[in-house]
């Protein structure tokens, strides 16, 4: 069958270009920055699903590194006036800029003519892409950063019990210091450690806090006792992390797929690496929500914007590109491989695991919130990001500190 | 800023020390000593890549790094030079050599031929502010990169030749145009005007002069330059990463991302090979090299 | 002088100045226009693209406001004294050495110096290896039997910005000592000779006629190393990334981030500035000391 497959797809390749109609298929170059094992696998759906379906060719362009440096090579090309086709870009304010100056294509016909509208499921991930009315982007996925994942290895050797919540977390670290682990890994990546502070705020602090501070920019909110709590077990954390010397999040989280560590604070997308190292949810490991405190989750996500071209067929081909990227199939494909959520609220996922299912359910009540990619500018985000890394690698500042700075940092955003 | 020449050539000059004493008094105990010692601090480092680079994985885990390897494997090098990843694209360095290579001809090549013209003209065809052109010139060489990077993107995108390897050689160009041109003009200037007289009177032109006079007699000078071009672009890393895209990463850069984003376990081995491959051109070419080497790295430094 | 004589009318000297354009466009354009250029733009609100929309020296306020930059020039602080102090002793010593008459004189020359081959992303993963806690030289020593030994700089904020300089200096001492030998080569003989029959000793030769005498070339040594510093990137990105935490970040590495990944490049050209400012501080004494003293001799 898959013979047969390939030698129909060969013939109907090589009948395309005999009749001359090979002047229709673009290559279009893809940048993103899923690289590690689990995202891999996703990309390759997209670029199968495109290969296959339409005349055109995904040409790879896997920028390796975190989205950190990865971003200013694809924003400094689309400037430099020689963009890819499509890329990768957390959606939201990093691309308002772009979107202004007219550098991207728009893509409201196609969204229009879909009804993107009514599929995408929460719209606020639409609205995220729309500028003035016009769409930009294609959401592909909702993110959620608002996981711990814990290793059931690491439990059982240290003789206690997997915990259900942040607070039987840190209670139960002497047990796993005294079995030679690390109670929590964490790669030494800004992103990473800006990422947790974002989840260790809303399940300390609740999401009224997190969004005076976050939407409404209030310092005072920030420079509030319940704030001070955040930042105290911020330097908890901290401290549980003590001996987690790895750079990347997968090797962290390959931390806690060996049982070496108790857990770690990640986005969903780590599910993806327990995934390739053949585990299985509630067996192998355990993923709590919120911290199994506050269950919510942010429904940020990836999006992929097109930079405007001069060529039609291009164009054309981008817009096909966007068409598949949220059609059913292809959203099913790869957000089981990927860990993530579909976009689309009407899609069937058989395949979903126990964690999926848990970020399903919480999405059909509503436990939902805006992420931060969504709320402020990247300059903002990179100065937070900043004193968060200091705070982090540096154990003499205390929590009052870092929370004055922070505070100042609110007060200064826009 | 004339005597130049004169630099060079007194890297070559006999030392003035004292007579050779017998090698086993104290003094030459010493002096061999700490020389011994210092000798080994700078060898370690590539030694320990060399070594690090034959191992295997377990090996690396349990042994020390200064350990010769105990089953000698070339397993990481082939791995570095063809296989390893960088994003889903695993073709190994190999890409970044290759790349590397394309942006060093041409750049090495215009770089010296522009320069050794702008020296030329500077040298024995002063006209009304050229010294005013060439002292700006020289200041720039001062000028932090940092400064100037954003702006060329903006001239390389309105050339049309932004991500593209042209636009990377007009930045090699641009960047090695000051000390280059110092070079050539302290060389020129260094030449006996006799020469540039009697060809002036024979009724030879600028162009005449330059190719038949003055670039035969000025060998040496140009493999000065070439050498300090070579390696000086070879290890640049700031243009690659900000005026190429992927595709066109040159090797230092693609030698950082194949060794500081790692998926799964970090192969040391593999990382040491492909920071060997990485240092091995232009390696060869100081070892080759040998004094012309440090001639045109003093050339290149000593104004004075 | 070659050519001073040469009449001055355009036509006549045409192909010089033809030949000359690159180098006056390069003058000009790249670095006259382009710093300008950076320098008016730090005085505006540019964010993703530069725009003229101007708001003072709220950059240069925010700059030194922020801790990140203020961390950076603190850690060139300490690498650009360290490099300079150890980079002009060592060379110095390393070249009196190599200038004692010595055997084998080129191939100690050849070991000292091939590190100035390599580039700065090799000499700072090479770095990163022999300092792996794990691996490196402090797995070493406690395999001796020193269980407690500790060298991690690089794990560690307070002195990363030292194991960066550990490989700085490994890279380019060799590069001054060649050009200190070149400096001791040029010494007139007959100071040696005459220093011998005054029967003053050769430490003290060294420390009150020699040195005092090699003032070009400690002066030219000097300001490459400063030129060196400033520009320090590829070195950091590769041994650290400016890890942990902030603890190793340089300007050059605030300015490359400001830019392309805070998308903030008023900040970036502000920063950018601020380096070209102390690169003058540096710059302009000298130009004075060498040039204007010449030209006074003529």
């Amino acid at each position: 069958m898959d013979q047969l497959k390939k030698i129909l797809i060969a013939t109907s390749a090589m009948g395309a270009m005999s009749l001359g109609s090979a002047a229709l298929a673009a290559d279009l170059e893809v940048t993103h920055w899923w690289t590690s094992g689990g995202e891999a696998a996703a990309v390759a759906e997209f670029a199968k699903a495109f290969n296959e379906k339409t005349d055109h060719n995904w040409v790879d362009g896997a920028i390796a590194g975190s989205g950190g440096t990865a971003r200013p090579i694809i924003i400094s090309r689309i400037l430099g006036g020689d963009p890819m086709a499509a890329t990768q870009l957390n959606h939201g304010r990093q691309a308002e800029e772009l979107i202004e100056a007219g550098l991207m294509l728009d893509l409201t016909d196609v969204a229009e003519a879909e009804g993107w509208r009514d599929v995408v499921h929460p719209v606020s991930l639409l609205d995220s892409c729309t500028v003035d009315g016009r769409v930009y982007c294609v959401p592909v996925n909702i993110h959620s950063w608002q996981w711990l994942w814990l290793s059931h290895q690491a439990y059982a050797d240290a003789g206690v019990d997997v915990p259900t919540n942040w607070s039987e977390f840190v209670a139960a670290a002497p047990a796993l210091e005294a079995a030679d682990k690390v109670p929590l890994a964490m790669g030494q990546q800004g992103w990473q450690t800006s990422g947790a502070f974002g989840v260790i705020n809303v399940a300390i602090g609740g999401l009224d806090l997190w969004r005076k501070i976050n939407v409404d920019k209030d310092a005072a909110a920030a420079a509030s006792p319940e704030m001070l709590e955040v930042f105290q077990a911020f330097a908890e954390a901290r401290s549980l992390s003590s001996g987690s010397n790895v750079q990347d999040w997968n090797l962290a989280t390959n931390m806690v797929i060996t049982g070496q560590a108790g857990g770690q604070i990640m986005g969903d997308w780590a599910q993806g690496e327990f995934q390739v190292a053949g585990q299985t949810a509630g067996e192998d490991y355990t993923c709590l929500p919120g911290l199994g405190v506050n269950e919510i989750i942010s429904t940020g996500g990836d999006a992929f914007y097109f930079p405007k071209t001069d060529d039609p067929e291009t164009t054309a081909a981008q817009k096909e590109l966007a068409s598949l990227m949220l059609s059913k199939e292809v959203q099913v494909a790869f957000n089981l491989k990927k860990g993530s959520l579909p976009v689309r609220g009407d899609v069937d996922l058989q395949a979903a695991n126990d964690c999926m299912r848990k970020g399903l359910d919480i999405l059909a009540k509503g436990n939902i919130m805006p992420s931060g990619d969504q709320l402020l500018t990247a300059d903002t985000s990179s100065q937070i990001e900043d004193l968060l890394v200091e705070f982090w690698s540096d154990t003499s500042m205390t929590a009052e500190m870092a929370q004055e700075r922070y505070a100042d940092i609110i007060a200064n955003a826009d | 800023m004339a005597n130049n020449a004169k630099t060079i050539s007194a890297s070559g000059v006999e030392p003035r020390g004292p007579k050779p004493r017998p090698m086993l008094s104290p003094r030459n105990i010493m002096i061999y000593g700490t020389l011994f010692i210092v000798a080994i601090y700078y060898a370690l480092p590539l030694y320990v890549m060399v070594v690090t680079s034959l191992k295997g994985m377990p090996e690396i885990r349990l042994g020390n790094i200064f350990a010769p390897p105990v089953e000698v494997t070339f397993e990481p090098w082939v791995k570095a030079w063809a296989e390893a990843c960088t994003g889903l694209n695993c073709n190994g360095l190999s890409q970044g050599f290759w790349n590397s290579v394309k942006i060093l001809i041409p750049s090495a090549a215009l770089s010296i031929l522009i320069a050794s013209i702008n020296g030329y003209a500077l040298a024995n065809w002063k006209f009304k502010g050229s010294e005013v052109f060439f002292t700006i010139l020289i200041f720039g060489a001062f000028v932090p990169y940092q400064v100037i990077i954003y702006p060329i993107v903006i001239i390389l995108r309105e050339l049309n030749l932004f991500g593209k390897l042209g636009g990377l050689v007009m930045v090699h160009v641009i960047f090695g145009m000051p000390i280059l041109t110092l070079l050539f003009r302290n060389y020129f200037t260094s030449l006996p005007e006799e020469l540039f007289k009697a060809a002036r009177v024979d009724g030879a032109g600028f162009w005449g002069i330059y190719f038949r006079i003055m670039l035969p007699m000025s060998l040496p000078i140009f493999v000065v330059a070439l050498i300090l071009q070579v390696t000086g672009i070879w290890n640049d890393f700031l243009f690659g990463v900000i005026y190429t895209k992927p595709d066109n990463y040159p090797m230092t850069v693609q030698l950082n991302n194949i060794v500081n984003s790692v998926q799964g376990v970090k192969e040391y081995n593999v990382n040491m090979a492909a920071t060997m491959l990485t240092g091995i051109v232009p390696l060869i070419i100081y070892f080759a090299s040998g004094k012309l080497f440090v001639r045109g790295i003093a050339a290149g430094a000593v104004k004075g | 002088m070659a050519g001073a004589k040469q009449p001055v009318r355009i036509l006549r000297n045409l192909n010089a100045k033809i030949a000359a354009l690159p180098m006056i466009a390069t003058a000009l354009v790249i670095f006259v226009g382009c710093t300008v250029w950076t320098i008016v733009h730090s005085f505006t609100k540019s964010r993703l693209l530069p725009k003229l929309e101007f708001v003072g020296f709220d950059q240069y306020e925010r700059l030194w406001s922020t801790r990140r930059w203020l961390i950076s020039i603190e850690n060139l602080a300490y690498y650009g004294i360290g490099s300079l102090v150890f980079s002009l002793t060592i060379g110095f010593l390393l070249a009196a050495l190599l200038d004692q008459k010595i055997r084998f004189e080129n191939t100690f020359r050849t070991i000292i110096l091939y590190p100035f081959a390599l580039s700065f992303i090799v000499t700072g993963l090479v770095w990163q290896w022999i300092l792996n806690p794990e691996f490196g030289i402090q797995h070493i020593v406690r395999s001796l039997g020193f269980e407690s030994f500790v060298f991690d700089p690089l794990y560690t904020p307070d002195i990363v910005i030292f194991g960066v300089l550990i490989a700085g200096l490994w890279q380019g001492t060799g590069f001054i000592m060649v050009i200190m030998l070149s400096g001791l080569r040029g010494i007139d003989g007959e100071i040696w000779k005459a220093a011998r029959i005054d029967g003053i000793p050769k430490w003290k030769t060294y420390l009150f006629i020699v040195i005092p005498m090699m003032r070009p070339t400690f002066v030219t040594a000097l300001v490459l190393i400063s030129a060196g510093i400033i520009k320090v990137y590829d070195l950091v990105v590769a041994q650290t990334n400016g890890g942990p935490g902030i603890a190793s970040e340089v300007p050059a590495k605030y300015v490359y981030d400001a830019m392309f990944r805070s998308q903030n490049l008023g900040q970036g050209f502000a920063a950018s500035t601020m380096m070209l400012l102390s690169v003058l501080v540096v710059l302009i004494p000298w130009a004075y000391l060498e040039f204007g003293g010449r030209k006074n001799g003529k």
